[in-house]
């Protein structure tokens, strides 16, 4: 058997040293496209499926209502409930909270402000036009039904 | 002068680095969520006035596509009970859209600007009496009324019918996939001209009707 035997120098092993470099560089990916979710959901939300979507081209306008069972139905019942930033909301306190957002909002930007209506799927729409009744109201008029892209055909 | 530079510099040791990133990496993994803010976007008609009174727009009856929803669910588009899937009804709204029954000046002036093979869509599907005159602005109407009932999830499926068809005739209009109008830029100047070729003379004419109580 013949011997096949390299004498070459070259050392076999992998450098690390820039082994924290790149790890270094996933973790900064991380962390800037990490965004600490402020609110806690305390509805159900399945969102509906959609193909024809939009992205929001600025997230600094949107304003977020949710709408769906509570999560918790012992304590809150099984009726959909509205909620913005981290408490349940009647119908009537939705102008509020629209003025409360657009007070966060530059005075020229007031007018583009959006609601992104994220909506679980099982809500009747009688709920959906009473808030959107209350956003014609308060002037938001532009408004993002939130839901998942599928492709349907 | 004394003699220095012998002594080797205090390092620290960077081994574990790459451990503590690692460490810091997993963490930021974990509680990182993708925001999906992606969505059916729509615009809601104003307030209505309380010094005005109630005007009676007239459109002629031709020219409104109506899509009734039901609390069960079911759909009544053009007075007819309609049970097949939702795509059909794009294809509907479509054809409505691109009818031109009778069309005005602007209309025919629409018409031209459409690349042959819509024309020849136009000229096979529609040209019918008793639909839509042209689709320029109050001539092609599509009316969407859900009763408060209606799940949500329907409410979505039909608005994305809709939606899907007006964005397949733009997209055919400047020679584009849906897909890529959807993707469309509109701060680049030269998509943003593309965008408004497409919608010009065609608006997306969606009117969400208030449920009966």
């Amino acid at each position: 058997m013949p011997k096949f035997k390299k004498s070459t120098g070259t050392s076999e092993e992998i450098p690390t040293a820039a082994l924290p470099d790149i790890i270094f560089m996933l973790l900064f990916f991380f962390m800037v496209t990490t965004v600490m979710r402020e609110t806690d959901i305390m509805v159900k939300q399945q969102l509906p499926k959609a193909t024809q979507l939009t992205k929001i081209e600025r997230k600094s306008l949107v304003s977020y209502i949710y709408m769906g069972k509570p999560a918790n139905s012992t304590l809150y019942g099984e009726e959909p409930k509205i909620q913005t930033n981290d408490v349940f909301v009647t119908v009537e306190d939705v102008v509020q909270f629209v003025n409360q957002e657009k007070d966060k909002l530059s005075e020229v930007e007031r007018d583009q402000i959006t609601m992104s209506m994220k909506v679980d799927t099982e809500v009747k729409m009688g709920l959906v036009t009473d808030v959107q009744e209350e956003l014609r109201k308060s002037n938001a008029r532009r408004v993002l039904y939130s839901s998942i892209k599928t492709s349907r055909e | 002068m004394p003699k220095g530079g012998k002594r080797p510099l205090p390092e620290v040791s960077s081994g574990s680095m790459a451990d503590i990133a690692f460490l810091l990496l997993i963490f930021f993994l974990v509680t990182t969520t993708i925001a999906n803010d992606k969505g059916i976007m729509m615009l809601l008609p104003p307030p209505p006035d309380p010094l005005q009174e109630d005007i009676d727009i007239k459109i002629k009856e031709r020219n409104i596509f109506k899509i009734l929803a039901n609390s069960n669910d079911l759909l009544l588009v053009e007075d007819e009970p309609f049970r097949g899937p939702i795509s059909d009804l794009k294809d509907e709204v479509k054809k409505f859209v691109l009818n031109f029954g009778s069309p005005s000046e602007d209309g025919m002036r629409v018409y031209n600007s459409l690349p042959s093979k819509m024309k020849r869509f136009v000229n096979q599907n529609g040209k019918s009496e008793n639909s839509s005159d042209d689709p320029t602005s109050g001539n092609a109407i599509v009316s969407f009324k859900a009763n408060r009932g209606t799940s949500y999830d329907l409410y979505i499926q039909v608005l994305d019918a809709v939606n899907s068809a007006y964005n397949e005739i733009y997209a055919e209009r400047v020679g584009i996939t849906a897909e890529q109008w959807l993707q469309l830029d509109r701060d680049d100047d030269i998509q943003n001209d593309m965008y408004k070729r497409a919608r010009q003379g065609i608006p997306r004419a969606i009117s969400i009707a208030e449920p009966d109580k």
